[in-house]
C-alpha cells in the first residue's frame, strides 16, 4: 500500500468506485454541534401500549361521554347519602310522629304535615324523586338500589374473573389431557342453560343457605350471596375459554421458552409473562361482565329471588313500580332510566377499551 | 359427518342428563318435605302420602323412578295445586311457543334487514339511526320495555286492549321479547355484511357486471347470514327465560307465568318439570343450530 508522504489527498482514479474526496471541504469532517445533534431527535416522545391505547380512548367521544356519565353516577351514589338526611328503609316521621300522608307523593312535593311543620319554619329535605307506597323518599332508595346494582355487577364480575383466569390459564398452560379434560367440563357447564340454572340454585340456596345473624354475610342477606355463588358457579366459563384460548397462542412465543430454559417455574411464567400480555383482553371482557350481570340481577329480582326487601336494587325497585303503574308512572322510569344508563354507558366504554386496546377484535 | 353429528347428540343427551340430575338432587337440597304445612298430619296419613309420591325411598332410588317417570311423560303433581304437571305445560306450552316462535321470526328477519341496511348505507343517516336504535334496545331490559309498552298503548292510548281471553293481541307481547335479540342480531349482521361485501368474490362480481340487487342479495347476504344462525342458539335460551317475564307482566297464561308464579309459591315439583322440560328444550335447538351451521357452511371441518 502505498503511502502518502506529502499530506494531499491523492488523485482519483476514474473508474475506481470510491468517493471523491477531494470535493469535500475540511468543513465537512467537523463533529456535530450540539444544535445541528437536536436535529436528529425523535419528534413524538416514546409511547407504552398502555399509554396508546388511553390516548386512543379519550379520542372516542362515545367511551368518553360514557366515562363521565359513570364518574357522575358513581359520585352521585357516594355522595348523596351524606347529603340526603333519609334512610333507604326509613319511614318518613314529623318530630317523632309518624307521617302517614307521605305516601306515594310525587317529586318536590311535601305531605301536609310537613307543611305544618315548614310553616312553623323547620326545614325539610325536599323528596327529589317523590315517597313510594310505605312513606320511603324515593331518591335515596334509588340511590341505595343503584349502589346495590353496581356492587352486584361489579363482584359478580370480579369472581367470574378470578375463577376464569385460574381455571383458563392452568388449562392452557398444561396443555395436553389436562387441557382436554378442563374443557370438557367446561362444555357441559356452558351448554347447561345458564339463566335456569340460575334461577334453580337461587332458589335452593335461599332456603338452604342460612347465615349467623350480624355477620356480613347475613346483612348482605342470602339472595345476593347465593347470586355471587351462581354467577362463581357457572359464568365463569366464558371466561376461561377466551383467557385458555390466549394463553394458547402467547405460550408458543421465544420469550416463553427463554423464560423456561433459565429455569422459570410454570406459576411465574403465568403470572409475569402471559397474563400480561392478555390484560387488554381480560379488561375488556370484564367490562363487558357487568352489565350482564346487572341484567341478570335486575330479572331475578323481577322474577322474585333477587335482594332481600327492605335493601332496594333497580331491579326490585322496577318491578315494584309496576304495581301503582297507572297513577305513579315516573316511579318505574327512573330505576329504569338508571338502569340504561349504566348499561348502556358500560356498553359503549367496553366497546371504545376493544377498540383502543385490541386492534386484532376492531372491525 | 355421521360420527360429528353422533357426537355432538350424544353430548346433548348427557348435558340433558346433568341438567336433570342437578335439578333433581338441588331441589331434594331444600329442608323440608312436600307436606309440612301448617296444620300437622297424622303419622299414618305422612307415611301413606310418603309411600304414594315414593318419599320412603332413598334419593338415588327416587331420582332413578322420577326419570323413568319423565321417560313415560309423567312429570308427577303440582304440589301447590295437585294438577297433573304433564296436563299443566300440554296446555300452557303452545301458549309460549307460538309467542317465541313469532318473535323470533321477527328478530332474525328484521334484525338481518335493519342490519343489511345499515352496513350498505354505512355512515350516513340511516346507518346512523339503526345503530342508535340498536345501542339502545341493548341496554333496556325487557321487563321496563315491555311495562311502557303496556302503559303507553294499553292504558293511556288504549288502541291495543290488556290481554284477556277474548282479545289475544300478540303485538306488544312479541314487540318486547323480540327487541333485545333484534338489535343483537342487527349489530351482527351489519358487520358480518360489511365483511361479506369486502370479500374478493363481490368484486369480483361487480367487475363482471352482476346487478347490485343480485349481488347484494346472492352473493352478499348468503354469506352474511351464517354468523347469525350460530347466534340463534343462544338466543332462543335468551327467548325462553324473556317469556317468563312478558307473559308475567301481559298475564298470559303460557309456561314462563306458570314458572314464575310456581317460583312464587316455592311449588318444588312444578319447577322441577318446567326447569328439565326448558332446558331439554334449549339442549335440542342449540344443536339443531349447530347441525345447521354445518350444514349451511361447508368449510368448517366436523371436529
Amino acid at each position: 500500500m502505498a503511502t502518502n508522504t506529502t499530506g494531499e489527498l491523492p488523485k482519483k482514479n476514474p473508474i475506481s468506485m470510491q468517493l471523491d474526496l477531494s470535493k469535500f471541504s475540511d468543513a465537512d469532517f467537523r463533529p456535530a454541534t450540539d444544535d445541528e445533534k437536536r436535529q436528529q431527535d425523535v419528534m413524538s416522545e416514546s409511547t407504552t401500549f398502555f399509554k396508546d391505547g388511553m390516548r386512543k380512548l379519550f379520542r372516542n367521544p362515545l367511551a368518553v361521554g360514557s366515562l363521565i356519565v359513570l364518574a357522575v353516577i358513581i359520585l352521585t351514589i357516594i355522595i348523596a347519602p351524606m347529603v340526603v338526611p333519609y334512610s333507604y328503609d326509613e319511614i318518613l316521621s314529623v318530630n317523632g310522629r309518624r307521617d302517614k300522608g307521605a305516601k306515594n307523593l310525587a317529586p318536590f312535593t311535601y305531605s301536609e304535615m310537613e307543611q305544618q311543620y315548614m310553616e312553623k319554619g323547620g326545614t325539610r329535605f325536599p323528596h327529589i324523586f317523590g315517597t313510594d307506597e310505605q312513606s320511603r323518599d324515593y331518591f335515596i332508595r334509588v340511590i341505595y338500589g343503584t349502589r346495590i346494582s353496581l356492587f352486584i355487577g361489579f363482584f359478580a364480575s370480579i369472581i367470574v374473573l378470578i375463577i376464569g383466569m385460574l381455571y383458563g390459564s392452568i388449562s392452557g398452560y398444561l396443555g395436553g389431557r389436562v387441557d382436554l379434560i378442563m374443557m370438557r367440563i367446561v362444555d357441559i357447564i356452558y351448554s347447561l342453560p345458564d339463566m335456569l340454572m340460575i334461577i334453580l340454585l337461587s332458589v335452593v340456596l335461599n332456603e338452604v343457605l342460612v347465615f349467623p345473624a350480624g355477620s356480613l354475610l347475613s346483612r348482605l342477606g342470602t339472595n345476593m350471596v347465593s347470586l355471587f355463588i351462581v354467577f362463581g358457579l357457572l359464568y365463569w366459563v366464558g371466561m376461561a375459554r377466551l383467557i385458555r384460548g390466549q394463553i394458547l397462542s402467547i405460550k408458543e412465543n421465544e420469550y416463553i421458552l427463554a423464560a423456561r430454559s433459565i429455569g422459570a417455574r410454570p406459576g411465574r411464567i403465568i403470572r409475569q409473562h402471559i397474563l400480561p400480555n392478555c390484560l387488554s383482553v381480560i379488561i375488556i371482557s370484564t367490562a363487558l361482565q357487568i352489565p350482564s350481570a346487572i341484567f341478570t340481577e335486575s330479572f331475578l329480582s323481577f322474577v322474585g329471588i333477587g335482594v332481600r326487601a327492605p335493601m332496594p336494587s333497580l331491579g326490585s325497585l322496577a318491578n315494584a313500580a309496576r304495581e301503582g303503574l297507572q297513577s305513579y308512572p315516573y316511579k318505574l322510569v327512573f330505576p329504569a332510566l338508571m338502569i340504561c344508563l349504566i348499561v348502556l354507558s358500560l356498553n359503549l366504554l367496553g366497546d371504545g377499551l376493544r377498540d383502543a386496546f385490541d386492534p386484532k377484535l376492531k372491525r | 359427518m355421521v360420527k360429528y353429528i353422533v357426537k355432538r347428540l350424544l353430548l346433548a343427551v348427557l348435558t340433558v342428563l346433568i341438567i336433570c340430575a342437578i335439578t333433581f338432587f338441588a331441589m331434594h337440597a331444600v329442608p323440608g318435605g312436600p307436606f309440612n304445612r301448617e296444620k300437622a298430619l297424622s303419622e299414618a296419613t305422612l307415611a301413606a302420602l310418603n309411600a304414594r309420591y315414593n318419599l320412603d325411598k332413598s334419593v338415588p332410588e327416587q331420582f332413578v323412578l322420577y326419570m323413568s317417570g319423565i321417560l313415560r311423560g309423567d312429570f308427577g303433581v303440582s304440589l301447590k295445586t295437585g294438577r297433573d304437571i304433564t296436563a299443566i305445560i300440554g296446555e300452557s306450552f303452545p301458549i309460549s311457543a307460538r309467542l317465541g316462535v313469532s318473535a323470533m321470526i321477527v328478530a332474525l328477519i328484521l334484525g338481518t334487514v335493519f342490519g343489511s341496511l345499515a352496513a350498505l348505507t354505512r355512515n350516513q343517516l340511516p346507518d346512523r339511526i339503526i345503530v342508535f336504535f340498536s345501542t339502545l334496545f341493548t341496554a333496556v331490559p325487557s321487563f321496563v320495555l315491555a311495562t311502557l309498552l303496556l302503559l303507553v298503548f294499553c292504558i293511556r292510548l288504549q288502541w291495543i286492549p290488556v290481554w284477556s281471553v277474548n282479545s289475544q293481541n300478540y303485538v306488544l307481547p312479541v314487540i318486547s321479547l323480540a327487541a333485545y335479540p333484534m338489535a343483537y342480531i342487527t349489530r351482527l349482521s351489519k358487520t358480518s355484511m360489511l365483511d361479506a361485501l369486502s370479500q374478493d368474490y363481490i368484486r369480483t362480481a361487480r367487475a363482471k357486471g352482476v346487478s347490485r340487487f343480485k349481488m347484494i342479495f346472492k352473493h352478499a347476504l348468503r354469506n352474511s347470514l351464517i354468523p347469525v344462525i350460530t347466534y340463534a342458539g343462544p338466543q332462543i335460551a335468551y327467548i325462553i327465560t324473556g317469556s317468563m317475564v312478558i307473559e308475567t307482566i301481559f298475564t298470559i297464561g303460557g309456561l314462563g307465568s306458570k314458572f314464575v308464579t310456581a317460583i312464587t309459591n316455592r311449588d318444588y315439583t312444578l319447577i322441577m318439570a318446567t326447569t328439565i322440560f326448558l332446558a331439554t328444550l334449549m339442549v335440542i335447538a342449540n344443536v339443531i343450530c349447530d347441525l345447521l351451521y354445518k350444514v349451511v357452511d361447508p368449510r368448517i371441518k366436523y371436529e
